[in-house]
């Protein structure tokens, strides 16, 4: 963006000197530029990559696909984006939660058989206690950083050595297979439905955050929280309260989440489900422009930046990248964007893309 | 009401805790009976790759824990690495420190063992690799247990050369599993070698699901979309990864195994998967033997009794195919 303009610069010189200015200043922008970079580029690549069409009764593409995988990280990085910004840490657990509630639904809708069509409690019931599973964990960790004053970080730490072990226990130390169509509606489609359960869940959540963070106090609440609590309490916030309400939050999101991703494979592994993506969600949020110290936060710059993640592995893989140099390429491309959003980099820019500026507009003039 | 929170929460954490001791029972003081009747044990250091990994690896994780029970006088000591190289080579330096009297390695990478191997070779401690193999000399182990997967790479690419004889064309995909581990390395060089010898047979794709399923569902969503019907096999390194691709092929209105739709090639042979074949949905399932626990016991009895292993020891191995493959052979299966 900031380019074309040092081209286009001489003929329309003020108006989108200012523009240019608004929107080299704004987070939101840069992460929206390197996810259509990151899109964009598969034109040469794969140039089938925007073709969408209806195969099986289900939308398909490229697209369609990165929206569905991306589903479980985007809910994940929604909840990772409220803790962050109220208490300025992280939470490493979200993956482990995702396997306990997926067990605790799996426990519900299986009973002790590991492979069976039949369920054993009503479908909702089962989402339900998964749900509450996940909140349970939620109010756990909440508890640990607002009324025990424990760093996020290692407050967490607990559920992520142990909570695998726990939904381990939970689902006798084996796999369970949901094998009942019905398991799959959450996960892949309800049938007639042309578009993923996936990608309809994800969007709902999105919207929800957006509104109850934008119409209510929430929002503010958080941000004023995460960049000071002691004058937040001054003024009569109840910040432990808005701090535990975070992880709540997060903890029923990555909730949702573990039921998402084990419902679009019909298996619960304890071991497998959500692994690592606490990392990614901590990734997404900071691609989106987030301040990783607390404070001020933009739901819509971690979806951004969530989606980023999954498009890149995406493209690698419609580029068929050889397994063994995937890491190498993600992580370069990773280097790339971190360094390009730094402050540093950014000030570096912006007084070249001025000294353009001045030098054009004394030529023209 | 805090001081009540405060108790209920350390309790919670406490039972947390105790949610993984199972994985490392025996390990602690606590769980030890007597000193004198410890003494008697044999101390064993079990350096486990990821305990949970897969249904295959719970299977061996468990099969070594039974074989090696307090009550057939052994005291296991299992460190679980999570598939992380580094940490697993500090376990066994760990237990060397601990002064085992025996180890047991399933590695999770085949390099970077000279160093760790030595210092066990110094302190006298037999080491024993289980199912994995590494790239490292032979002086530095005692012996190696596990499947040739080489050989089972083999049993399935015969299968193939009957699925697509007379010169049918096959259009391979290939979900290979963690990069490193010797399980992907002999079965990609043995449908590589095949791939090579057949002129009929062309390799789509390759690429690591990481043995999971929900990698491989979303690598073959994306093969489908570049190549879509034009795949008639899928060469998958374990059924977790099988189970990911047959999805995948479910949703896209493709039809997965059977006498005419995608050919699917498994490994590991779980229960869950048998059961898949059974049905028809895996056409080609070789059987990777995870109950390696009882081989392990009887290699370290027979060192105890002053015996000497063989470098290498294998355990038999078979391969279940869809057309053959009964509801008994299955019951009949302990996993």
């Amino acid at each position: 963006m900031r380019f074309l303009n040092i081209r286009t610069g001489v003929s329309i010189k003020s108006g989108l000197k200012t523009i240019a200015k608004s929107l080299a200043s704004s987070r939101l922008t840069f992460s929206i530029v390197i996810l259509l970079i990151v899109l964009v580029q598969n034109i040469i690549t794969t140039p089938t990559f925007f073709k969408v069409s209806i195969t099986n009764g289900l939308l398909s593409g490229y697209i369609p696909n990165i929206l569905d995988e991306a589903s479980e990280l985007v809910i994940v990085t929604l909840g990772m984006t409220l803790v962050i910004a109220a208490t300025g840490g992280v939470d490493i657990s979200v993956g482990a939660i995702m396997a306990i509630s997926a067990s605790f639904c799996g426990l519900m809708l299986n009973g002790s058989e590991y492979r069976t069509d039949v369920f054993h409690n009503p479908y909702i019931l089962a989402l339900l206690i998964g749900l509450l599973g996940g909140a349970l964990c939620g109010v756990f960790n909440g508890f640990l950083v607002s009324y025990l004053k424990m760093q996020p970080m290692i407050a967490t730490l607990i559920l992520f050595t142990a909570g695998r072990s726990i939904a381990k226990q939970i689902t006798h130390g084996q796999t369970i297979y949901i094998m009942n169509p019905v398991y799959k509606y959450l996960g892949v489609q309800i049938p007639g439905v042309p578009i993923r359960t996936t990608i309809i869940v994800s969007t709902v959540i999105i919207v929800i955050m957006v509104l109850v963070t934008k119409l209510t106090s929430l929002g503010l609440y958080v941000q004023s929280v995460g960049i000071n609590g002691s004058p937040s309490r001054l003024v009569g916030l109840n910040s432990r309260m808005i701090k535990l309400m975070a992880f709540v939050i997060c903890g029923i999101l990555s909730g949702i989440a573990g039921l998402v991703g084990s419902s679009s494979i019909g298996s619960v592994n304890s071991g497998e489900l959500g692994l690592s993506i606490e990392m990614d969600a901590i990734l997404a949020v900071a691609l989106g422009g987030n301040m990783l110290g607390g404070g001020k936060f933009s739901i819509a710059g971690s979806v951004i930046g969530a989606y980023t993640i999954q498009a890149i592995t995406t493209t690698l893989y419609a580029m068929s990248v050889r397994a063994d140099q995937l890491n190498v390429f993600t992580a370069f491309i990773i280097i790339v964007i971190i360094v390009a959003s730094s402050d540093v980099f950014k000030d570096k820019v912006q007084k070249l893309t001025r000294k353009v500026f001045s030098k054009n507009v004394s030529v023209g003039g | 009401m805090k001081k009540f929170l405060v108790v209920f929460f350390v309790v919670a954490l406490t039972i947390s805790l105790c949610a993984c001791t199972p994985q490392t029972s025996g390990s602690g003081p606590s769980t030890a009976p007597e000193g004198t009747q410890n003494n008697s044990l044999i101390r064993v250091g079990f350096a486990q790759c990821k305990a949970d990994e897969s249904d295959w690896r719970k299977a061996n994780t468990k099969s070594v824990q039974d074989a090696l029970s307090r009550e057939n006088g052994f005291d296991l000591i299992l460190a679980d690495s999570n598939n992380d190289a580094a940490k697993q080579v500090s376990d066994v330096q760990g237990f060397i420190d601990q002064e085992v009297d025996y180890i047991i390695i399933a590695a999770v990478n085949e390099d970077g063992w000279d160093t760790v191997l030595g210092n066990a070779q110094k302190a006298g401690i037999p080491v024993i690799l289980m199912d994995r193999t590494i790239n490292a000399s032979e002086d530095l182990y005692t012996c190696w247990l596990g499947g040739g997967f080489y050989d089972e790479g083999v049993k399935a690419t015969d299968w193939m050369a009957k699925r697509f004889a007379n010169g049918k064309q096959a259009n391979i995909v290939h979900l290979q599993g963690q990069l490193g581990a010797s399980a992907q390395v002999g079965r990609t060089q043995a449908l590589e070698d095949a791939i090579g010898a057949n002129s009929n047979w062309k390799l789509l794709a390759q690429q690591t699901g990481e043995w999971s399923t929900d990698t491989a569902k979303e690598i073959m969503a994306s093969w489908i979309q570049q190549y879509g019907a034009e795949i008639n096999c899928v060469y998958a390194e374990n059924d977790n990864m099988a189970d990911g691709a047959i999805q995948a092929l479910e949703e896209a209105g493709m039809t997965a195994g059977g006498d005419e739709g995608v050919a699917i090639i498994s490994f590991d042979a779980n229960r869950a998967y048998l059961q898949m074949t059974l049905e028809g949905k895996i056409n080609c399932n070789v059987e990777c033997n995870p109950l390696l626990g009882p081989g392990v016991a009887a290699i370290i009895k027979k060192i105890e009794s002053g015996g000497q292993p063989n470098k290498k020891e294998s355990v038999e191995e078979t391969a279940f195919y869809y057309d053959t493959i009964t509801q008994e052979i299955i019951d009949a299966r302990p996993y």
